[in-house]
């Protein structure tokens, strides 16, 4: 309750109030008649957003582990490749890589009729599968920059420690060294999933109807600007607590101090 | 292939070169603008979010929380249209003809706020980074407080504020494409346009992520040589190498 107590100056109350009458203000003069109407579309593209997020962030994670792994400890032929691929996915837009894998690969597949001809052509028709992949790639870039330091940062003792006792590399990996670098990297890898989330309305522009184009669709047939925004940013802000407080639990699952 | 490939890409009108090139000067300008900005509001955020009255920092704490939480390009929209529509009731309301505003401008300004929340988080780390006894040394000389700020505290908090900002520099460089999808011209929708027009999508596509890339790599030099001179003179730290 002490916290709450202290939480709660007056002016904050002030704050508060004022806060919640613009929101009044906005319930009651601008325009909702239209969000039944749009409901069920939208938690349709609410879903895809976040499994969009979801799918992007997991197989981007899987990959960025071994980059940063061949980052910190690899050999030349390994480190070389992949800080070649980090430093490209990140000095380059998400948008210039959505388009690039949508339209060029979009544009090179059907030259090929054993590309038409295979069972995955149903799906290299769609927008979504080009989605996955650009957001999975530059995710896994970004990530494997952070997972770099990360394998760096665990102390050489514990290693070293692992080693004495007898493991195996492969346990060495998997019971030290990973977890202590997952536990290092989690303050960073929460906000980077938020910034991912920040981006995923991206592929709004290769016709992939998330959230944001649901927005767009609304503005378009309704000639309603600034409700749809609104709302949709409200949205993204409730997902982005969502993923902030999930990762705090995390955090706190893990003991802070190893060992 | 080659011939091909290097016909599309001259700077002469049946080529695309010199339109990709303007792209990217319209691009680093709209970023410059956007990084002054964010610098000015990160400066005074971060001042205000430390020394600033309870109200003040409340204020901050949401703007830089609401900025960092909504994607780009939802806010890039509601300000967008938001700021619009501000400027031509106002102009209205004062009996002048209502202006189209510029994406240019526009660009520049939302980018400039969204850079500004980010900014005044990174300023603020850094001048707590700054060791207390330098600034309350200038206290007790009687400096008044824009002057500590001026000779003591931003200068010595530059050097640890540098890897923060060329971080933000670069996101303000790659944050300019998100324009092309409110159809302002800079180097990501003129490639696509180009691409579109040519069919050759691999070529422009890869030749626009060149241009990006050399960006990114001269600014990361540039910004290493500006943090060695920042640091002159300091005992090189575990981050200074």
């Amino acid at each position: 309750m002490t916290g709450l107590r202290a939480w709660a100056q007056p002016h904050r109350l002030v704050l508060l109030a004022l806060a919640a009458g613009i929101v009044g203000l906005c319930a009651l003069t601008l325009r909702w008649d239209w969000v039944p109407r749009y409901l069920p579309l939208a938690a349709e593209g609410l879903w895809r957003t976040l499994w969009l997020l979801a799918l992007s962030c997991t197989f981007g994670f899987l990959i960025a582990v071994p980059l940063g792994l061949a980052q910190a400890a690899g050999p030349w032929w390994l480190a070389a490749p992949a800080r070649a691929f980090c430093t490209v996915i990140r000095g380059t837009p998400l948008l210039l890589q959505i388009w690039l894998l949508y339209y060029g690969l979009g544009s090179l597949f059907p030259q090929f009729p054993w590309i038409r001809e295979s069972d995955l052509w149903p799906y290299l028709r769609q927008a979504w599968p080009y989605a996955l992949l650009a957001l999975t790639l530059s995710f896994a870039g970004y990530e494997g920059e952070v997972m770099r330091g990360a394998f760096r940062g665990v102390p050489q003792g514990q290693l070293e420690a692992a080693r004495a006792m007898g493991m195996p590399r492969g346990t060495i990996f998997r019971r030290i060294w990973l977890p202590q670098a997952i536990h290092r990297a989690l303050p960073t890898l929460g906000g980077e999933t938020v910034l991912q989330l920040k981006a995923t309305p991206l592929v709004a522009t290769i016709t992939v109807i998330d959230i944001y184009a649901v927005a767009g669709r609304v503005r378009q047939d309704t000639f309603i600007v600034y409700e749809p925004l609104l709302l949709l940013a409200v949205v993204y802000m409730a997902i982005t607590g969502a993923i902030v407080l999930a990762f705090r639990w995390l955090e706190r699952r893990v003991p802070s101090r190893p060992g | 292939m080659v011939e091909q490939t290097l016909a599309l890409l001259a700077l002469e009108p049946p080529g695309w070169g010199g339109n990709l090139l303007r792209g990217l000067w319209a691009s680093l300008v709209i970023a410059g603008g956007a990084f002054g900005i964010g610098l000015v509001i990160g400066t005074f955020g971060a001042f205000g979010k430390l020394y600033g009255g309870p109200v003040a920092r409340d204020l901050l704490a949401v703007y830089t929380t609401v900025v960092r939480a909504v994607p780009e390009l939802v806010l890039i929209l509601i300000l967008y249209f938001a700021v619009t529509d501000a400027v031509n009731q106002l102009l209205v309301s004062f009996g002048y003809q209502r202006i189209q505003i510029s994406g240019f401008a526009a660009g520049i300004a939302v980018l400039g706020v969204v850079q500004g929340a980010y900014a005044t988080e990174v300023i603020r780390g850094a001048i707590l980074a700054v060791p207390p006894g330098q600034i309350e040394a200038a206290r007790a000389y009687g400096m008044p407080p824009g002057m500590t700020a001026r000779r003591v505290t931003l200068p010595l908090a530059l050097s640890s504020a540098i890897p923060g900002l060329a971080n933000l520099w670069l996101i303000a460089t790659k944050d300019t494409a998100l324009l092309a999808i409110v159809g302002f011209a800079e180097l990501t929708l003129t490639t696509r346009q180009a691409a579109g027009a040519t069919r050759a999508y691999f070529t422009f596509f890869l030749a626009a992520g060149a241009l990006y890339l050399l960006v990114t790599l001269v600014s990361g030099w540039g910004f290493r040589l500006l943090e060695r001179r920042a640091r002159r003179g300091l005992p090189s730290a575990g981050g200074a190498r």
